[in-house]
């Protein structure tokens, strides 16, 4: 049943008649968000500006029962802001301000609809350094990283946006302003509260502030390619690395699907013979960083590869890097339909997986490119395909069922840093069992006990 | 509306489902960025196209008038990484609206019919009209009544309006310009100019230096005096068959076959100029000339680079320095992907400061006849792209269209400094004017004056 004109009319008197939209032209536009083939046209949607307007929204959802589920920028790759069924859609967008950089405790303090590009370029501003970066980060909100607790290419060695989180403010289901955490580096009082909040994909409470821990920027980096014949000499390498005491800032690679789509479609002169194409990345002091640099290429050498190239200045290590930074693009250019994925494992069991994927492909009659983060096993096999298509949809979740029953196998994670969602769902049960779906379940019940926020997502 | 006449319903589908809606081109979007709404965005624009493929949603008032909203800036196209084609996009759902009929209205429908079916149709028309303002405008007629006050009965729109009349140039190409301009020196190349509509009312000179740097660099320049107009005006517009029959004009007139290339300097025509192919797909008598045609087509700054163009040779340290700032028109940079070519241009003159302009490929509001159409939005980009211009402390723009020259021009009018507005082949055409055999070179343009350019009154 759709939403009454009364409910509409008193969400009107909440965040003002110019903030609902309720027209199928406004509204289609809000029917998705980034994850491919997932759609459900929300009943409004409706811009919040402060914490109060939240918390009134959130006291109406409670009294009628209505659904709301919080939209930052909508780029998720999980299906986590997909509306709802006849759901009011509350968008944080027009909350972006960057609140207060503090110098002496290194922090930035920023509303919810602040872009990650903007969080970023302030840190960049003040010397500092904020280091999750992930695919969307010029139009993805601080809100919604912290929300689907994001990664980005910066994993191994700075972790994601979890481990910059330091507080932050909430409206609980209910209507409840409150803090979690605070500037204090040590503080163990009580439950760590945020860090429930860091990854529960807008379940739990609405996100009206983020507090963020900085860090120093890295005065020096090295950027170097190399390629391989066998992933498995690649991913010995990155271990070989590891097993020096050097932890890259970036480790990223590319299969060969990726690498052929790649050469297609930007003529960078890749070989088309090998198996695997490793970015690496050191940064850090100048001298630390000319020491980690020469230690990885040898290595490299002596893990068999067929080439391994320096960047000598910040041009070539951007033309260096816009193989993999490019690898995204030329898969989706390729088919209608791209579904990103993102199985991970153990760094150990990287090569093993990687393997896999190309069999289950092969088994399936799919076209998949795997690329991502060979430095913390988060693989992105992309599906290129076409949703019309119903039979190879149905392939498509086929070998999705064993990508990931595989990476569990392995000892590995459904999702590692795009969210469960609507996306991973079912596959979350099997995944973490049947005790910790009843802690989440009771947790969940305790704050939401009318279930009105994002409903459906994660869990039932 | 029977679905064969729905352009959307019968567009290749695959086009539509492209888009994977993640968002990349949100942050590039000069709409979305005004207004945070998703329906103002590329992705919300493209699911409604694809609502009324998929019949969820009629072609309604709304519909038609957020398809007016778009710029047609094309910006979302360098960002997206699917490589959707929106510009296609965007011209099919334009046409949808008009064939709706949801934006009919007496006025509305006269001033298509004068513009779009009547004077652009036909260029002699236009230029009459041209010679006509000329007149008002040399006359002292406009000068009289825009210190009578008189204007002020006008409303406010209409005064608006009126105080953003172009100043009509003194000669048109055909005056300017012989039909065949033999190359200097040795012939390289044998190439056409196409001299446009608004190009060929209010920038003639740009035509003309056009044909100046590219017989100095070893083309046979072929400039007819009576040409047509390309018909993006049409096509942007939502008016595909009078942009057909355009198209058809354009390849009769200049056989691909006969040129090395087809040269355009108005990044709005030049990025419709190259996809005839795509618009007469159809058509079994054109479908092969279109694609020779489209390989043809260049952008004078492409081209120019393409064949190595000269630096003039000029005693640079003789010359004053230029100290100039470059913005890049939509439909080259995000139309045609020419980002480089025009920066390398401006670099080779001697003597030439290039400061670069922060948000150099952000609209400036020009976008066609949008300035016309959308008032508001057109003004709030301009006002950001002034902002920009005075950063750079330059006090030469350099830009390769028309529309973005005339708008800049308007909003730097009333600035504090006065600035110098012009076409990148214009300060080439000049410093090669410099080069002392100059004197000597062969050619109607230069028996015309060097151009002033246009100053933008202080």
């Amino acid at each position: 049943m759709p939403l009454s004109d009364a409910l509409i009319e008193r969400l009107q008197q909440i965040v003002g008649k110019e903030n609902v939209l309720a027209e199928a032209e406004d509204l289609i536009p809000y029917s998705f968000d980034g994850t491919a083939a997932l759609r459900q046209r929300p009943d409004c949607v409706a811009f919040v500006r402060t914490p109060e307007e939240v918390a009134d929204v959130l006291k109406l959802g409670n009294e009628t029962g209505t659904p709301i589920v919080t939209r930052g920028a909508g780029t998720g790759l999980s299906g986590g802001s997909l509306p709802s069924k006849e759901a009011i859609v509350m968008c944080t967008v027009h909350m972006n301000q960057i609140l207060e950089l503090d110098r002496a405790n290194l922090t930035l303090l920023a509303e919810p609809g602040a872009t990650t590009q903007a969080v970023a370029k302030a840190a960049e501003e003040a010397g500092l350094f904020y280091p999750p970066d992930p695919g969307s980060m010029k139009i993805s909100t601080i809100g919604g990283n912290v929300a689907e607790n994001s990664g980005g290419l910066r994993g191994l060695k700075y972790g994601v946006t979890r481990n910059y989180v330091m507080g932050m403010e909430v409206v609980l289901p209910t209507g409840e302003i409150t803090w979690l955490g605070n500037k204090c580096v040590k503080d163990v009082a009580g439950y760590s509260l945020k860090d429930l909040f860091v990854g529960s994909e807008g379940t739990l409470g609405v996100i009206t502030k983020v507090l963020l821990r900085l860090i120093p920027r890295p005065r020096a980096k090295r950027t170097m390619v190399a390629t391989f014949a066998r992933m498995d000499q690649a991913a010995e390498a990155v271990s070989a690395i590891i097993a020096d005491h050097i932890i890259p800032c970036t480790l990223e690679f590319l299969d060969r699907t990726t690498i052929h789509c790649v050469e297609d479609y930007a003529q960078i002169g890749l070989p088309l013979d090998c198996e695997a194409l490793l970015l690496m990345e050191t940064d850090g002091h100048p001298a630390v960083v000319e020491e980690e640099a020469e230690e990885m290429q040898r290595i490299c050498r002596e893990n068999h590869c067929k080439e391994v190239r320096v960047a000598q200045d910040a041009q070539e290590a951007t033309r260096l890097a816009s193989a993999r930074r490019s690898a995204f693009s030329a898969l989706a250019r390729v088919c209608p339909t791209t579904i990103l994925e993102d199985a991970t494992v153990p760094r150990s069991e990287l090569a093993e997986m990687v393997r896999f994927v190309e069999r289950v492909a092969k088994r399936y009659e799919l076209k998949i490119g795997t690329f991502g983060h060979m430095g913390d096993g988060n693989l992105h096999p992309t599906f290129l395909t076409n949703e019309k298509n119903a039979d190879e949809m149905h392939r498509v979740e086929e070998a999705f069922k064993e990508i990931f029953e595989e990476a569990i196998r392995l000892g590995g994670s459904i999702t590692g840093e795009h969210g469960v969602g609507l996306a991973k769902k079912p596959f979350l049960p099997r995944f973490v069992g049947d005790t910790s779906m009843h802690v989440m379940r009771q947790f969940r019940q305790t704050l939401d006990p009318n279930a009105i926020l994002n409903p459906g997502k994660i869990f039932d | 509306m029977a679905d064969s006449d729905s352009h959307l319903k019968s567009l290749d589908y695959s086009v539509l489902q492209q888009c994977m809606h993640c968002g990349m081109c949100l942050p590039t979007c000069p709409t979305y960025d005004a207004t945070r709404l998703e329906r103002n965005s590329p992705r919300g624009r493209i699911a409604l196209m694809r609502a009324i493929a998929d019949g969820e949603l009629e072609a309604t008032r709304t519909f038609a008038e957020e398809m007016y909203f778009c710029l047609g800036c094309l910006a979302c196209m360098t960002a997206c990484p699917a490589d959707v084609n929106y510009a296609e996009l965007f011209e099919h759902a334009r046409a949808e609206a008009e064939k709706s009929g949801e934006l009919k209205s007496v006025k509305r429908r006269l001033i298509r019919g004068v513009t779009l079916e009547w004077l652009f149709m036909d260029l002699r028309r236009l230029r009459g009209l041209g010679r006509l303002m000329r007149l008002y405008q040399q006359s002292g007629l406009q000068t009289l009544i825009r210190r009578s006050g008189v204007l002020r009965l006008l409303p406010k729109r209409m005064r608006e309006l009126e105080a953003m009349t172009p100043t009509i140039e003194k000669a048109f190409s055909g005056r300017l310009i012989s039909p065949l301009t033999p190359p200097r020196g040795q012939k390289r190349y044998r190439v056409a100019v196409l001299t446009g509509c608004a190009q060929d009312l209010v920038f003639s000179s740009v035509n003309r230096d056009t044909v100046t740097v590219l017989s100095r660099n070893g083309c046979e320049v072929v400039t007819p005096a009576q040409q047509g107009c390309c018909g993006s005006l049409h096509a942007h517009n939502g008016e595909w068959e009078y942009a057909q029959t355009l198209a058809r004009r354009q390849i009769d007139q200049f056989p691909p076959g006969e040129y090395d290339a087809i040269i355009s300097n108005a990044a709005g025509c030049g990025s419709h100029l190259k996809h005839f192919s795509k618009l007469l797909a159809d058509d079994p008598d054109y479908c092969e000339a279109s694609k020779e045609w489209d390989s043809k087509l260049k952008d004078v700054h492409e081209w120019l680079v393409e064949i190595g163009f000269e630096s003039p040779k000029v005693n640079g340290s003789a010359m004053e320095t230029q100290h100039v700032t470059y913005h890049e028109a939509c439909h080259l940079c995000h139309g045609q992907q020419i980002f480089k070519a025009p920066r390398t241009v401006l670099k080779g003159i001697p003597n030439l400061e290039l400061t670069e302009l922060a948000e150099s490929t952000w609209c400036c509001g020009s976008a066609g006849i949008y300035n016309l159409i959308q008032p508001e939005m057109a003004t709030d980009l301009l006002h950001r792209k002034v902002g920009h211009i005075r950063k750079t402390g330059a006090d030469v723009v350099a830009t390769g269209n028309p529309g973005c020259l005339l708008q800049i021009i308007n909003g730097l009018e009333n600035e504090p400094r006065s600035y110098r507005v012009v076409h990148p082949v214009t300060l080439l055409a000049e410093a090669y004017r410099r080069e002392k055999t100059d004197v000597v070179s062969e050619g109607a343009e230069t028996l015309q004056p060097a151009s002033v350019g246009h100053e933008v009154a202080q």
